[in-house]
């Protein structure tokens, strides 16, 4: 109940020497770094000793930053393969945590930290909060799941290392979530985009959005939309931002956009980002769509080289109206694995989310792809919930409100599809991440 | 006695899926929320239910309590006797005045009939019926009619 316009907005740093550092500095500093590193996977990872030398690369060829692309790249699959702790660059005495991946898809993987790597991990989500305007006084309400998942324990420690208070909840129970953000006066809560507008939702339909403190809300571990944002920000009248991470890299706070909302800022004096072409893995220009790859430079317990996130985004060096130079990297379309290609053409379900917010309401920004395949021709069927303001008990308004959103729907994704419409509030809220896509076929 | 010409209908959006009226039916048997005229339309993927309630109110809270939207729809209901033609008759002055009826239904009352319809000026409706000598319920006759 406490959003600030951008005009009366005062920009505050956590590290203002890192964040708006210039781009000679920082690449020196990185340059530095990622000799470090190189040296050390090749002296203590036995993955890495083999694949520099099926590459024919020695550390000493690593002479800087510019040098990463003779590096050889590290995927998923490598991480499974050296389940659990085969990729330590320490000895397994020295990891004072390990976190696993959300699980979205396939088995798990396990991320290791030594206890320098928690404080840069704590450091670094801080450095987001103090960019979504919280500082010490602040009161934040994890609810974000708490366990192997990197989202609860990530944001509780960037709250600790902020000085902050954090109010550990984890997810579910959402009147429960309600009660205690209103008790304890939470200035700031912190879940998945999609909680946070049933959330959101919850908290109007309480009649309590006005009771809470609620200034912000850090958002992520899925794909959303600016549009979404938009509705959580005026739902409950607060500021949102974007938080991405990987555990694979750290956990939320790889990197977090900015009161300007163009692009997340991304802690690159920590994890270095390139942007790659996925067909043959070169390097991307400014503001070209590719595959984001991420260099750990200062990471002990499990360092990667060039891994793989299969997350599509682009990448923009120049310096940010927030005064910072850390370049960023557009939010998200979504991971090459939610993409479904749907009688040749791709869809992602980021882009029924804004095709659905740009209807002004008609239409709740909650949905579920179901993709079928009937006589050999894939059949893309969009459940839309029905919004309780536009629900009419007349038949011919909500004909013509299903053939809008098919045409609106059409023009988003250029194939044409099956709406359905439910019932308000009949799509499953995630507590988690959310589940947009059901694909019946047998490909 | 409330003076209102006009009452409210408890209209349900229905998920074709199984069950699904079951639950509302049941929902305002336990609520107490008697049915005194009902309406279901159907479309390829949902059905619209339509419903004069004893108390449209507490039928829409008790629905919403079990996580059923419903919503509260003005609509005019008139008393039309058994006479073989008297609808038409209503229709007729209805046609007449320029009137445009979205729907319309029909229940039986003892001695009488009645019929419900929705239009987008009630009021007119309402003076147009009036005027050729229609009854038109009251909202606290219409909820309570069949009792």
């Amino acid at each position: 109940m406490a959003k600030v316009l951008l005009e009366d907005w005062k920009e505050q740093y956590r590290d203002e020497k890192i964040e708006c550092m210039s781009r000679d500095e920082m690449t020196a500093l990185q340059s530095e770094r990622l000799v470090k590193q190189v040296k050390n996977v090749y002296e203590n990872v036995a993955f890495y000793r083999r694949k520099m030398d099926d590459l024919g690369v020695e550390p000493g060829d690593i002479k800087g930053i510019e040098d990463i692309s003779k590096l050889p790249f590290t995927t998923k699959e490598d991480l499974r393969n050296n389940y659990p702790f085969g990729l330590l660059a320490v000895p397994k005495e020295k990891i004072a945590r390990v976190q696993g991946t959300s699980g979205t898809t396939g088995k798990l993987t396990l991320a290791s930290y030594t206890e320098n790597d928690v404080k840069t991990w704590g450091e670094c989500v801080a450095r987001g909060l103090v960019m979504a305007g919280l500082g010490s006084e602040d009161r934040i309400h994890v609810c974000y799941g708490y366990g192997l998942f990197t989202g609860g324990m990530g944001l509780d420690l960037g709250a600790q290392a902020l000085g902050a208070m954090a109010i550990p909840m984890s997810s579910g129970n959402t009147k429960r979530q309600l009660m205690c953000m209103e008790d304890f006066g939470a200035t700031a809560f912190a879940c998945t985009p999609s909680y946070a507008m049933y959330l959101a939702e919850a908290a109007k339909e309480a009649g309590i959005v006005d009771r809470l403190q609620i200034k912000a809300s850090i958002n992520g571990a899925e794909p959303w939309t600016d549009e979404m944002r938009l509705k959580i920000e005026e739902t409950m009248n607060i500021n949102s931002f974007d938080i991405y991470g990987l555990c694979e890299i750290t956990g939320p706070g790889v990197a977090m956009d900015c009161i300007h909302h163009k692009g997340l800022h991304v802690y690159e004096d920590h994890f270095y980002p390139e942007v790659l072409n996925p067909a043959d893995q070169s390097a991307c220009a400014d503001g070209e769509t590719g595959e984001l790859v991420f260099t750990t430079l200062t990471k002990e317990g499990m360092p990667l080289l060039r891994y793989r996130t299969k997350d599509l985004t682009s990448i923009d060096h120049s310096p940010c109206e927030c005064g910072r130079t850390l370049p960023r990297i557009q939010k998200f379309t979504g991971r090459t694995d939610d993409m479904k290609v749907i009688r040749g053409v791709n869809v992602f379900p980021t882009q029924v989310e804004s095709a659905l917010l740009s209807m002004g309401g008609q239409v709740a920004p909650h949905y579920m792809l179901i993709v079928d395949r009937e006589n050999n021709l894939d059949v893309l069927t969009v459940m839309v919930e029905v919004t309780e303001e536009y629900f009419s008990d007349e038949i011919r308004k909500m004909e013509a409100l299903k053939a809008k959103v098919g045409a609106v729907l059409k023009q988003a994704l250029g194939i044409s599809v099956k709406v359905k419409l439910v019932e308000p509030k009949t799509i499953q809220r995630s507590e988690g991440k959310a589940k947009r896509v059901i694909d019946n076929r047998n490909l | 006695m409330s003076m209102s010409n006009t009452v409210q209908q408890l209209s349900v959006f229905l998920e074709n899926r199984a069950g699904r009226l079951d639950e509302v039916l049941k929902a305002l048997a336990k609520g107490g929320v008697n049915i005194v005229a009902l309406s279901l339309a159907d479309t390829s993927d949902y059905g619209m239910l339509r419903m004069i309630v004893s108390d449209p109110h507490k039928g829409r809270v008790v629905l919403k309590d079990v996580g059923i939207t419903a919503m509260l729809t003005d609509v005019i209901a008139f008393r039309v006797s058994h006479d073989t033609g008297s609808l038409s008759k209503a229709m007729h002055q209805l046609v007449e005045g320029e009137i445009n009826i979205e729907y319309m239904y029909a229940f039986a009352n003892g001695e009488d009939a009645a019929a419900v319809l929705k239009s987008d000026e009630p009021a007119r409706v309402v003076d147009i019926l009036v005027g050729s000598g229609f009854q038109v319920y009251s909202a606290d006759e219409a909820y309570a009619a069949n009792v």
